[in-house]
C-alpha cells in the first residue's frame, strides 16, 4: 500500500489515497473486504482525463497481470484487466490480429476500455468495445468474483460496460480480436473548408471504410469555422502492399521518441499563439485529396503517444476534454459549439469530429447514432462558464457527455443525457448495496 | 466535488451574514454548485440572504444555525453538515466581529466575546472542518484574517489580537494540513469599506468586499498560502511591522 496523489489525464483535480497494488483475486478481495466510508475504485493507466478514476479519501486497486490465451483460430483472447492495449498490441499484432477497438492513445489497460466501453475511428462499423466482450471476471461488492456474459446476467454485464468502474473490479476479459493481414493502414485523407463540407463528406464516405475521423479547426471563423481535415482507413492487405511502392517495413514497431518533463509542467506551454500556429501548419500540410497511403498502425492510430507525458504542456491548471454527442439529426448543435468555442479563442487546437453508429447495451455507455465532438481545452478562468453553456446545448440537443473525459459537468447533464441512468442505478445497488465502489466522478454526479 | 474548472459543488459560509463572505460567495458560486449552507446565529436574517442567493444564483441555499462561541458544538455541527450534504468541497470562514475598543477596557466580558466570536470559535470551528477534509481527503478551506493581525494598534487591540490568534492558528493549521489533500488560504484584507467599518475613517489602501472576493477566487485557482488585499500591503505591512513603536504610534495615528 502507499500514500499516492493521483489525478486524471487532464491533471485538474489531483486526490490523496492510497493505493494497493493487486496481482490476484485474493488481494484484490483483500482490499475491498475492509473498506471504510470514502470507498474504493480500481484505477487502470489513469488515461480517463476528468475525475473518473481517482476516489479521494478511499482505496485505489491498481491491477497488474498478463496475457492468458489467445486462440489462434477463433480469434479469442483471454487478457487481465491490467495488460495494457499497447502490451496486447505487441503481442498480437505479429500474430495477425488487432483489437476491435483501440481509443486515442495504447496506453490504457483492459480493464479501463472495458470500464469507459471504449470507443475508436470504427464505431460507425464495428461499435465499442462492449460488443466484442464475450465474458468477463469481475469482483462485485455482494458477490465476490463472478463470470459474467451477455447471457448469464445482462444486467449487470451490461451495467459493467461503461460503468466506470462503479460495480466491481474487472479482473480479466474474453475478448474477440479482429484479423488483419498486414500491420500497415491504408489511409485516405481531405481537407475540406468549412464545417459543412467536412460533414457532408463524412456522411457520404464513411460506409466505404472501416476507421474513419476528423481533426478541426477552431481557430478560425466565420466562412471557414470548422475547416478541417478527414481521414479514413482500412487494414492493408498484403496484395495491397506487394503491388505498393517498394516493400515497406511489416514489423510492429511502436516506440516513444520523446516524453515532457516534469519541470515544464508548471507553467503552460500550450498558449493560443502556438495552437493557432499549429492549426495553421496542420491545416495547410494536409493534402486537398490523397488516397491509398500507407501509415503504421501507431501513426494512423496512436499518433500521440509518440511524446510522452504530453499532458504536462498544459501546465499546472491542467486542461479538459470536451466530448460530447448529439443525434445524426442535430449537426446544428456541433456547429453552434465550434462557434462558441472559436468566439472564446482558448489556446485550443486539437478537436476531433466523428460520427457514430447505433448504440451499444452498456447503460452508461456514450456512444450514440450521431455527431461526437472532442476539444482539448486549457483551464482557464472562462473556461467553466464556456462549459456549462456548451452542456445546456447538448441537453437540449438530447445529447450527452463521455464520463471517462468529464471533470465538471453537472448531475441534471448526466441523467438528462443517460436515460437508462436508473436502470443502471438498480444493478448497482443489488451488486453493491453499501456503495463501496466510488470514485470522485460518481460522487460528482450523484450517480 | 471541486470540479476541473475549479467550480466547487457545496460551499459553506461561517459567518453566513457577512458581507465579505456574501462577496465572496457571489464569486465562488457557479452553476456547478449544488449547495450552499449559510452558518449564522441570526437564522432569520439569514432566511432572506439565503432566498436572495437563491434566486441570483439558482442553486439550493440553507441556513444552518451555528454560534461561533459555543465551542463544544462545532465537532456536532460539522458531523451534521456531513449526514445532510455530504463533502465539504470549500469553506469560508468569515465569522467576526469588530468590537468596541472602548468598551472592551470597561468590561472584561466585552473581551471575552470578542476573543470568542473571532478567535477561539472560528479556530475550534477550523479544526473540526480540517479533520473533515482530512479524511474527505480534498477541500479547501478559506480564512478571512486581517492585517490588523500584523501589528496591534491602540484603536483596535482586541480585535487585533483576536485576529492574530486566528492568522496564527491558521498558520498552523496549514502547516498541518501540508500534502494531505486539503488546501488553506489565510486572507488578509487592509481597511475594508462597507459595513462593518462604517462610520470609521478609511485608511490608505482601503478595499472592498468585491475586490477581496476576486482575490480569494483567483487564491483558489493558483492555491497561495496568503493572500493580502490589495496586493501591495504584503510590502506595506513587512515595514510596519519592523517600525519602532513611536513611529508606528504616529503612523497609525
Ligand atoms: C490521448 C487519449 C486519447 C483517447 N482516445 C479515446 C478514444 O478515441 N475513445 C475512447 O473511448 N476513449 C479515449 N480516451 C479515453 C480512454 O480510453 C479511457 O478513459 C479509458 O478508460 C482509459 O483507460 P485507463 O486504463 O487509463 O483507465 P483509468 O483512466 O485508470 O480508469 C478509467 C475508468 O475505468 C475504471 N477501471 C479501470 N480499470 C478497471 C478495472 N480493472 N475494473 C473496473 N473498472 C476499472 C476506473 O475506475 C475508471 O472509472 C483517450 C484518452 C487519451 C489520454
Amino acid at each position: 500500500m502507499s500514500d499516492v496523489i493521483v489525478a486524471g489525464w487532464g491533471r485538474t483535480n489531483p486526490a490523496r489515497s492510497s493505493l494497493y497494488e493487486c496481482a490476484n483475486q485474493q488481494s484484490v478481495e483483500l482490499v475491498i473486504s475492509d473498506v471504510g466510508e470514502r470507498g474504493a475504485l480500481a484505477r487502470g493507466l489513469g488515461r480517463s482525463y476528468g475525475d473518473a478514476a481517482q476516489v479521494s479519501g478511499g482505496k485505489l486497486v491498481g491491477l497488474t497481470g498478463r496475457i492468458i490465451s489467445l486462440d489462434p483460430t477463433s480469434g479469442v483472447v483471454i487478457v487481465d484487466a491490467g495488460v495494457s492495449i499497447d502490451e496486447l498490441l505487441r503481442y498480437i499484432v505479429p500474430k495477425g490480429w488487432f483489437v476491435p477497438v483501440t481509443p486515442g492513445t495504447r496506453y490504457v489497460t483492459i480493464g479501463g476500455a472495458i470500464a469507459a466501453d471504449i470507443h475508436g475511428k470504427n464505431h460507425h462499423r464495428d461499435g465499442s468495445i462492449g460488443a466484442w466482450i464475450e465474458s468477463l471476471n469481475l469482483i462485485t461488492a455482494v458477490d465476490g468474483f463472478v463470470t459474467v456474459s451477455p447471457a448469464s446476467d445482462p444486467q449487470l454485464f451490461w451495467a459493467t460496460i461503461g460503468g466506470m468502474g462503479l460495480t466491481g473490479v474487472i479482473m480479466s476479459a474474453r475478448i474477440k480480436l479482429i484479423p488483419i493481414d498486414t500491420p500497415l493502414m491504408e489511409v485516405t485523407t481531405q481537407r475540406h473548408n468549412n464545417i459543412d463540407d467536412l460533414m457532408e463528406a463524412m456522411v457520404s464516405k464513411d460506409s466505404d471504410h472501416r476507421y474513419s475521423v476528423a481533426w478541426v479547426d477552431t481557430t478560425v471563423s466565420g466562412s471557414r469555422l470548422g475547416r478541417g481535415v478527414v481521414t479514413w482507413g482500412d487494414h492493408a492487405s498484403s496484395e495491397r502492399i506487394r503491388v505498393g511502392r517498394g516493400r515497406r517495413v511489416r514489423k510492429y514497431k511502436a516506440s516513444q521518441r520523446f516524453s515532457v518533463p516534469e519541470f515544464i509542467g508548471s507553467r503552460r506551454t500550450i498558449r493560443r499563439w502556438n495552437a493557432v500556429a499549429f492549426s495553421e501548419f496542420w491545416f495547410r500540410s494536409a493534402p486537398h485529396s490523397r488516397a491509398d497511403e500507407l501509415q503504421s498502425i501507431p501513426k494512423f492510430f496512436h499518433p500521440l503517444d509518440a511524446v510522452g507525458n504530453w499532458n504536462r504542456l498544459y501546465g499546472r491548471r491542467g486542461f479538459v476534454q470536451y466530448q460530447f454527442v448529439v443525434p445524426d439529426d442535430r449537426p446544428d448543435v456541433v456547429v453552434t459549439a465550434l462557434r462558441c468555442v472559436a468566439r472564446e479563442r482558448p489556446a485550443d487546437f486539437l478537436n476531433v469530429l466523428k460520427r457514430f453508429g447505433d448504440a451499444g447495451d452498456g447503460m452508461l455507455s456514450f456512444p450514440m447514432r450521431g455527431w461526437t465532438l472532442t476539444m482539448d481545452l486549457p483551464v482557464t478562468d472562462g473556461l467553466g462558464q464556456l462549459i456549462h453553456h456548451l452542456d445546456e446545448l447538448v441537453m437540449e440537443a438530447g445529447g450527452r457527455i463521455y464520463l471517462a473525459k468529464d471533470g465538471c459537468s453537472s448531475p441534471q447533464v448526466v441523467s438528462a443525457g443517460y436515460p437508462r441512468l436508473n436502470e443502471w442505478r438498480s444493478v448497482r445497488s443489488r451488486v453493491d448495496p453499501d456503495g463501496i465502489f466510488q470514485s470522485d466522478l460518481s460522487r460528482r454526479l450523484e450517480l | 466535488m471541486k470540479t476541473s474548472t475549479g467550480e466547487f459543488q457545496t460551499i459553506v459560509l461561517f459567518g453566513g451574514l457577512s458581507e465579505i463572505g456574501l462577496a465572496i460567495l457571489d464569486r465562488c458560486v457557479t452553476p456547478a454548485t449544488t449547495t450552499v449552507v449559510l452558518a449564522c446565529r441570526n437564522v432569520d436574517a439569514g432566511a432572506d440572504v439565503a432566498t436572495a442567493l437563491h434566486n441570483s444564483k439558482n442553486c439550493d441555499v440553507q441556513v444552518v444555525y451555528w454560534d461561533a462561541s459555543h465551542l463544544k458544538d462545532h465537532d456536532r455541527w460539522v458531523a451534521q453538515f456531513m449526514t445532510d450534504h455530504g463533502d465539504i468541497d470549500l469553506a469560508v470562514m468569515a465569522a467576526g466581529v469588530l468590537g468596541d475598543q472602548d468598551q472592551c477596557d470597561a468590561d472584561p466580558n466585552a473581551v471575552a466575546d470578542v476573543l470568542l466570536s473571532n478567535s477561539a470559535g472560528p479556530s475550534v470551528m477550523l479544526s473540526a472542518v480540517a479533520q473533515q477534509m482530512r479524511v474527505q481527503a480534498h477541500g479547501r478551506i478559506v480564512v478571512l484574517s486581517s492585517v490588523a493581525a500584523i501589528r496591534m494598534r491602540a484603536a483596535n487591540a482586541t480585535y487585533g489580537a483576536s485576529k492574530a490568534g486566528l492568522d496564527a492558528f491558521a498558520q498552523g493549521l496549514q502547516e498541518r494540513l501540508h500534502a494531505s489533500g486539503v488546501e488553506l488560504v489565510i486572507v488578509r484584507p487592509g481597511f475594508v469599506r462597507g459595513r462593518m467599518t462604517q462610520g470609521l475613517p478609511p485608511a490608505p489602501f482601503s478595499t472592498t468586499p468585491e475586490h477581496v472576493a476576486d482575490a480569494v477566487w483567483r487564491s483558489l485557482q493558483a492555491a497561495p498560502a496568503v493572500v493580502w488585499v490589495p496586493g501591495i500591503l504584503r510590502w506595506v505591512f513587512a515595514v510596519l511591522r519592523i517600525l519602532p513603536s513611536p513611529i508606528w504610534r504616529r503612523v497609525v495615528k
